[in-house]
């Protein structure tokens, strides 16, 4: 106290940033790291300065840092791991104190986290795998406008994964022909529709006449078939006026949900969004456009079960996922590790599902995961066993490439779905007799019977990109 | 290519209305419905029955027949409040719920029993249509 003196000039990171005895406090929010360095860079000192860098440092020391208690303030590196399967990069991991942070800003963590930090010289490459948010923080963000339960209790569905479609042709189509495909694809059986995520107010279909057909194609099909159903319209816009102006007109109509894109519509826009749906009571269904630039590099970027922890706490009642099974990449153990992370109020540390800290998520609801992409029938039986029933499970071109059109597309999901969930209740081994159980269900279901033949050979096996770290790789 | 089928789903029809969970399979065998039961009772959830008349299927509350059968593992006992729920209310949609406490929902809802609703009566979708249809789909 009053005995430090000022001495100007560059120190190394680590003889501040770097304290292998310190044990992380509960409040403190904690970052997992992939480094790579740069040659020559010992593993401490390149830990220390991204520590430093995304915490309290700049590149030389200054007067002004004896003004204030920097041994509270500045970030700790407190361990360092090898990465299994890869010699060069190391992950460290950093402990930041809750004084750093604004309560419930999602936006200020991630500035800090995230920011210069990435474009910094001494690291070749900086990936960020894991954040472990404290109690304090998830308590003051104000998650899910509802939740899974709350969804399941206002559409009145229980005990199965929820079925939906992205209409296509993603583009082009007019509001009239958009609205017919919705309405063939609900009365089908499905619960839900989707704009595509491109699909926003072009010339070709402006929102306005979108809303509407689509509000019509829903209260027919629920006059039809007695049960809830809905389409997640776009509210993604060029701006937060434009963005309002359009979930009103949704909530005037009586639409119970509406959808954005986190990442392009931008942090800040999607927590006020997610507040305005639950002061409202519409459900919202959440894209995200734009993931794979951010966390496919398995050396650079952000994890996707750190993107997906940050949408739980911004707040969205949807997110998608990955499929593991579909056309799009996902590896299976890392995909079952974020979607635990999207529903479950406590997880614990799991280095074999990429989870490198217990997250405690108190009392905030989950997240249904959004299984969509490239996946037809014949999928069935695997994404019900890998996804279980709190999940929204998206078939496009598997309802609306249906030989016979899109309510038949829609009924022969919906009859191996429920199929499935059958057959899985009364204790089989969905996976091993899949084939068994569908083709059981097909025998009183023609649709189901033709959309087995359709799609019979369609596989999507191409190797994962973005695979957890094993020493085997 | 074998031929193109119409999907036959109709306001007017009764037969379109479907009920949730496993209402788009083949109705349900008596061995079917105690399998499902089992699953209730073995996921440590508790047991209740609903019922209502056709025409109001479409509300979040039915009729509770009774009160949930807290820690009743007998699916005997189960099946017979099921017959004596459709006895007492001949018509009704009956269905069986699994109340999941932990997570604060139902864990499994499903109809155990489908009554006929008149071929007259489209009652429940006019109800519908007036009570959700704005003023532009009607006018």
């Amino acid at each position: 106290m009053g005995t430090q003196k000022f001495q100007a000039g560059v120190k190394e990171y680590r003889e501040r940033y770097w304290d292998p005895n310190y044990t992380p406090k509960d409040s403190d929010i904690l970052a997992c790291f992939k480094i790579v360095p740069q040659p020559g860079v010992p593993r401490e000192e390149a830990a220390a300065a991204v520590c430093a860098e995304s915490s309290t440092a700049t590149w030389t020391t200054v007067w002004t840092d004896l003004l204030t208690d920097m041994d509270y303030y500045q970030g700790r590196a407190y361990a360092i791991e090898d990465v299994p399967g890869d010699d060069e990069a190391f992950y460290a991991f950093i402990a930041y104190p809750m004084g750093l942070f604004e309560e419930g800003s999602v936006v200020n963590v991630f500035t800090s986290l995230v920011g210069n930090v990435f474009g910094f010289k001494a690291v070749r490459a900086l990936r960020l795998e894991d954040v472990r948010f404290p109690l304090w923080f998830v308590a003051t963000c104000d998650g899910p406008p509802h939740g899974i339960q709350v969804e399941r209790d206002k559409l009145d569905k229980y005990g199965r994964p929820l079925l939906g479609c992205t209409i296509k042709p993603k583009l082009g189509l007019s509001a009239k022909n958009y609205g017919r495909a919705i309405y063939e694809c609900l009365r089908g059986g499905l619960d839900f529709t989707k704009d595509d995520e491109n699909v926003n107010s072009q010339p070709f279909m402006r929102w306005r006449d979108r809303f509407l057909f689509a509000m019509e194609a829903i209260t027919k099909a629920e006059a039809e078939t007695g049960e809830r159903k809905g389409h997640y319209l776009n509210v993604t816009a060029p701006n937060v006026e434009e963005m309002y102006k359009r979930a009103e007109f949704a909530k005037e109509i009586g639409a119970p949900i509406i959808m954005s894109d986190y990442l392009t519509l931008g942090w800040a826009a999607q927590a006020s969004l997610s507040r305005w749906c639950r002061d409202n009571g519409m459900l919202l269904h959440v894209h995200r456009a734009m993931h794979a630039v951010i966390d496919r590099n398995p050396r650079h970027g952000i994890n996707f079960r750190v993107l997906a922890k940050m949408l739980r706490l911004l707040g969205g009642d949807h997110l998608h996922s990955g499929t593991v099974v579909g056309k799009l990449e996902g590896d299976r153990e890392a995909t079952l590790g974020w979607i635990s992370l999207m529903r479950e109020r406590y997880v614990k540390e799991d280095r074999g599902r990429g989870i490198f800290f217990d997250q405690d998520w108190g009392q905030m609801p989950g997240v249904f995961p959004v299984a969509s992409g490239g996946i037809h029938v014949w999928h069935m039986p695997a994404l019900v066993s890998i996804f279980g029933d709190d999940a929204v499970l998206q078939f496009g071109g598997g309802t609306i490439g249906h030989p016979w059109g899109n309510a038949a597309g829609a009924t022969a999901n919906r009859v191996a779905l429920e199929a499935c969930v059958k057959a899985r209740n009364e204790g089989r081994d969905i996976i091993k007799e899949g084939k068994e159980i569908l083709t059981e269900a097909a025998k009183s279901c023609p649709e189901l019977k033709m959309a087995m033949e359709t799609w019979k050979e369609i596989k999507f096996e191409f190797e994962t990109v973005d695979k957890l770290d094993v020493a085997h790789r | 290519m074998s031929e193109m089928n119409d999907y036959p789903s109709r306001i007017k029809d009764p037969a379109s209305r479907r009920l949730g969970t496993f209402s788009y399979l083949p109705e349900f065998t008596e061995e079917d419905i105690r399998k499902q039961i089992q699953y209730v009772i073995d996921q440590g959830w508790d047991c209740a029955i609903e019922h209502c008349e056709p025409e109001f299927a479409r509300l979040h509350y039915w009729y509770m027949w009774k009160l949930p059968m807290f820690g009743e593992t007998d699916v005997d006992r189960i099946m017979d409040e099921i017959e004596a729920c459709k006895k007492a209310n001949p018509g009704h949609h009956v269905r069986l719920v699994g109340y999941n406490k932990y997570k604060q929902t139902q864990g499994v809802s499903f109809v155990v029993h489908r009554g006929e609703i008149p071929t007259e009566s489209t009652t429940e979708t006019w109800m519908h249509l007036k009570l959700k249809a704005p003023d532009w789909v009607l006018r």
